[in-house]
């Protein structure tokens, strides 16, 4: 009869296996980000200055998200352009 | 040769203060001549938990900047006479702290101390990155819960970089302190147990120091706790640790409370 019991009683209680798995899972990937600091802020800042060269942009209307996810991540940029920029563009070209 | 030792961890409340106490008062007790240095700037307690909370006249910023001589802001503990408390200022913000000045102080209490302990402020700022720069050991206070083990490999990242000793390609001697542990805990699997910190931290332990009534009862009356109850649990912790930093290969135990056989029928702990 015990083992089930057992069993139960100790997957309450015996959350340290999961505290180690998520800091294990955590820091690797922190590590890694160490020594290349602020990666979205430089994406920001260099996607800001290549769309910059085409449009007038407000720099508080670009905005960098990453999200991770367990196999893959994704990286969104939203930009927000002013409603004559192709105009602008027309007149570049 | 002195040797500058750094009490941090990033994250608060895991027990530095206590720690550098406790330390710095074990190392004294063992023949050492130490000063244990308050980095927490405009929040101050070494001196407090050291029992010398009104004897402060000078600090450390006053030090920096020329006002008073270092003799002068040095406080010599009561109890013991080779130890002694360079504190904190409580008034000036941290910004006050500059890193030549830190130099030229760190390299002063070399030429008059064995041990120089800095008692670093929590966080990752210029106080924390201040209290470690030109430390040649650091001793990384650690709690079993996930986010001061975190913080912990945070800073070990920083001891590993922003140092002196790591911009000079040479490595600081890192060690971890276990604070607040519970042994019963750890073995149901309620809390990180010894083998999961060091193993995700990568770092050798200095130390375990159990979880107990005396650490509070010790900074209640100003007092290290290896000092003031050297035959309890986290002394015994202490005074191993600090044999450690002296060089001495002791085996590594977690001392425990010894319930005598009245308190055991009373139902009370040991003190």
């Amino acid at each position: 009869m015990s083992t089930g019991l057992l069993r139960l009683f100790k997957s309450r209680t015996a959350s340290a296996p999961v505290a180690r798995e998520r800091l294990q899972i955590l820091l690797a990937h922190e590590r890694g980000l160490r020594g290349q600091p602020e990666l979205l802020g430089i994406l920001r800042e260099e996607i800001l200055a290549v769309v910059s060269r085409h449009v007038e942009l407000d720099p508080e209307k670009v905005i960098v998200r990453m999200e991770r996810g367990d196999s893959v991540s994704t990286l969104e940029v939203d930009i927000e352009l002013p409603n004559h920029f192709e105009r602008r563009i027309a007149t570049v070209g | 040769m002195a040797k500058v030792l750094v009490v941090t961890s990033g994250k608060g409340g895991v027990g530095k203060t206590t720690s550098t106490a406790a330390l710095g008062a074990a190392l004294a007790q063992s023949g050492q001549k130490v000063v244990v240095v308050d980095f927490d700037v405009g929040l101050r307690n070494l001196d407090l938990v050291m029992g010398a909370e009104r004897r402060v006249v000078f600090d450390l910023i006053n030090v920096v900047q020329g006002v008073a001589k270092l003799s002068q802001a040095l406080i010599r503990d009561k109890r013991l006479e080779n130890l002694w408390l360079l504190p904190a200022s409580q008034t000036r913000d941290k910004d006050a702290l500059t890193d030549q000045g830190v130099g030229v102080i760190i390299a002063d209490l070399r030429a008059r101390f064995d041990w120089v302990l800095c008692d670093s402020p929590a966080g990752i700022e210029r106080g924390a990155t201040l209290a470690m720069r030109y430390a040649d050991e650091a001793v990384i206070v650690t709690n079993p819960e996930v986010s001061s083990v975190r913080d912990s490999d945070r800073i070990i990242g920083m001891l590993d970089s922003k140092t002196v000793k790591a911009e000079q390609g040479e490595r600081v001697v890192k060690h971890i302190l276990i604070t607040r542990y519970d042994q019963a805990r750890a073995a149901r699997g309620e809390m990180l147990n010894i083998d999961d910190i060091l193993e995700i931290l990568a770092t050798p332990l200095l130390g375990i120091v159990p979880e107990s009534q005396d650490v509070l009862r010790a900074s209640n009356v100003g007092c290290p706790v290896t000092l003031n109850n050297a035959a309890s649990a986290p002394a015994r912790a202490y005074h191993e640790a600090a044999r450690r930093l002296m060089g001495e290969t002791i085996p590594m135990t977690i001392p425990s409370e010894r319930v005598g056989l009245m308190n055991r029928l009373l139902g009370r702990r040991a003190a």
